[in-house]
């Protein structure tokens, strides 16, 4: 059954408003795709009522844990900040269609934006596996918000983070390192994840060199099913058909997707 | 808690709806339960007293733009502006699996015309496996000017008549709360040849964006449910039950056992549960279960021991 309470074992805040979770579920540690999320119940109360979509950001096969990375943004963050070590964490999942981790090409490149870096960790680690060159890109506005970084270090892909005031690495916005920095020629293959500007011009960069690739997309959710239509999204304006980012997503194609400042999301 | 040697495991749960018999008074709501296969992983759907599909229309609908949701205290608002895929799409894709998976299916159809409602009604003649229909009556009606069906008794005795006259299917109207008098309108359905009326439908509200200065939903005005609903839906179900001898099918905010009793206490013969699924899938299986338990607590034999208890 895609529904468990997982034992919480380890519970850190690693910044001002970014904290990890790491719970125990070995069967559904042994079925998580990168990609893919899980609905989080924050609390046994009716406030937050809803559960909240969070991405897998790591799995530990062997000892059968999921590791979440999440930033507080609003009542549920919030709340689910609140849960300690040893209690026990509420969650449907894995849902959703998750990243192609059979990409073409050998040189791979991951670009996350803020709390976006989340479901691109576990990819990581998963195309390291297959012996893919994975270089991986992280905007952050300062140098105590690159949380993802020692993970990252473990798994033992590139690293070239970017920060608003350049306090680590490349000083500016991720898609300009992206821009000024890295030769087109060298990716086969680009997924990514933040906000949708971000996502906007990395697309507009993947288009323009012809270089495929998916994002992860977000909307607000309800069910996580594909049964109340909630999370619907138009993926193009000449799309005669919604998708439900649940479902059929959270991850698409880099080239289905027009992004437009309508019905956004932001982190 | 007393429980005899010679209890039975299992009570007798089931229940008349008018003509419909169910095995248990458990269904789950329109709109929130897709057409029966998303949470198939979730709950035996054969086990439910009747699922009651997604609100379907005449022609294929796209639906309201993002955001089509937010959450409330307590609740959620939602405006999907009943994307479906049609009646046709339905009967040839759906009902089929439904049938094979031996679902007692409730169909909910929406419509902005009598028409459009006895056209979908004609259309289902002759599939097998439709329980019931139940009419999404909080739509707009466009020969008034937009005001929902719902909200006029006139018009909801001629589209229930309407109905009936086309289709031998039991017809269970679905009553919107946004009336200044439920009774009437409960009376109304009646007069039409309801065999039985299901309450409440969402309650119309909205929510601001204070930073953009702007309403949250794409479509501004959306439907309420969840337990923020629950006290509006027994009152009225209170009253109609009081007023109207007709079976009743009620639901609003169910997130209990004990949230479906009182909904039977005031005189609800079937509930269903919707928001209630999206935190807690296994909620229709637990509250059969629940309904079970306290039927053997308490030496019923039947939920009609209990049924309108409550009504003073
Ligand atoms: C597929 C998917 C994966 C995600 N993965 C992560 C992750 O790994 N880490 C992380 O920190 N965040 C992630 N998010 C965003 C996260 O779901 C929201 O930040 C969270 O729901 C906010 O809840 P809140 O109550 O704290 O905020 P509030 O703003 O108070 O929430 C109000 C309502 O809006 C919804 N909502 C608000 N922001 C978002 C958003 N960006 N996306 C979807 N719904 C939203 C909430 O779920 C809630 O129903 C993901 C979102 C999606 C759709
Ligand atoms: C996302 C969503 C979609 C819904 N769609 C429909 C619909 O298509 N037709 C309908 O008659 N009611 C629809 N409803 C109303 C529910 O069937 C139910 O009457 C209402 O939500 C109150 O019950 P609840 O509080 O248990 O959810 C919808 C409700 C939700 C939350
Ligand atoms: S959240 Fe319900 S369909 Fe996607």
């Amino acid at each position: 059954m895609p529904l468990e309470k997982g034992l919480v074992i380890v519970h850190n805040r690693l910044s001002h408003d970014m904290y990890q979770l790491e719970f125990i579920s070995p069967e559904m540690a042994a079925r998580s795709k990168p990609g893919q999320f899980l609905q989080v119940k924050v609390n046994a109360l009716n406030t937050p009522l809803l559960r909240r979509p969070i991405s897998i950001y790591d799995v530990d096969k062997s000892l059968g844990s999921i590791t979440l990375l999440y930033k507080v943004v609003g009542q549920g963050t919030e709340a689910m900040s609140r849960i300690r070590t040893k209690e026990y964490l509420d969650v449907m999942g894995p849902l959703g269609q998750g990243f192609n981790t059979s990409p073409p090409g050998r040189k791979i490149l991951l670009i996350g934006g803020g709390v976006g870096i989340a479901p691109l960790v576990y990819l990581a680690r998963v195309l390291k596996a297959k012996n893919y060159q994975v270089k991986v890109l992280h905007g952050a506005d300062s140098r105590r918000n690159l949380v993802a970084f020692e993970k990252l270090r473990e798994i033992g892909v590139d690293f070239l983070p970017a920060t608003d005031d350049g306090s680590a690495g490349f000083k500016g916005l991720v898609t300009d390192l992206l821009a000024t920095k890295l030769k087109a020629s060298q990716i086969d293959y680009i997924y990514t994840c933040g906000p949708d500007a971000m996502m906007k011009t990395v697309a507009a960069y993947a288009n323009a060199n012809q270089i495929p690739g998916q994002v992860s997309l977000e909307e607000h959710m309800a069910c996580g099913v594909g049964a109340c239509l909630g999370c619907a999204r138009q993926l193009k304006s000449s799309d005669r058909e919604m998708v439900k980012i649940c479902k059929d997503g959270p991850v698409f194609d880099i080239q289905a997707v027009e992004f437009s400042v309508q019905g956004e999301v932001s982190r | 808690m007393k429980r005899k040697d010679t209890a039975p495991a299992k009570s007798d749960l089931s229940v008349r709806l008018g003509p419909l018999k169910l095995n248990n008074p458990v269904t789950v709501a329109s709109g929130t339960f897709g057409y029966g296969s998303e949470y198939q992983d979730y709950l035996q759907i054969d086990q439910l007293g009747a699922v009651i599909v997604k609100g379907t229309t005449l022609e294929p609908r796209i639906g309201n733009l993002p955001p089509r949701i937010i959450e409330t205290p307590s609740g959620m608002l939602n405006a999907i502006g009943l994307e479906n895929p049609g009646i046709d799409v339905f009967l040839q894709q759906h009902l089929p699996w439904l049938r094979e998976h031996q679902v007692s299916v409730i169909l909910n159809i929406a419509g902005n015309t009598i028409d459009d409602y006895t056209r979908i009604c004609s259309l289902t003649e002759g599939h097998q496996g439709i329980m019931a229909i139940e009419l999404n009556i909080s739509c707009p009606n466009v020969a008034k000017g937009g005001l929902q069906f719902g909200t006029d008794p006139d018009t909801v005795e001629q589209v229930v008549k309407a109905v009936k006259a086309v289709t031998s299917i039991p017809i269970i109207p679905k009553l919107s709360p946004n009336v200044t008098d439920i009774v009437q309108i409960a009376q109304a359905a009646k007069a039409g040849g309801a065999d039985a009326i299901s309450m409440i439908n969402t309650l119309m509200g909205m929510a601001v964006d204070i930073k953009k200065r702007r309403p949250v939903l794409g479509n501004v005005f959306g439907g309420l449910s969840g337990p923020a609903i629950k006290p509006v839906a027994l009152r009225m179900i209170y009253q109609v039950y009081k007023a109207v001898d007709i079976p009743i099918l009620g639901g609003g905010g169910i997130m209990s056992t004990e949230d479906a009793l009182e909904f039977i206490m005031v005189g609800a013969t079937a509930i269903s549960v919707g928001t209630g699924l999206f935190v807690n899938p296994l909620l229709p299986r637990e509250i059969i279960d629940g309904l079970n338990q306290y039927m053997m607590e308490n030496d019923l034999t039947s939920l009609e021991e209990i049924r309108g208890a409550a009504v003073l």
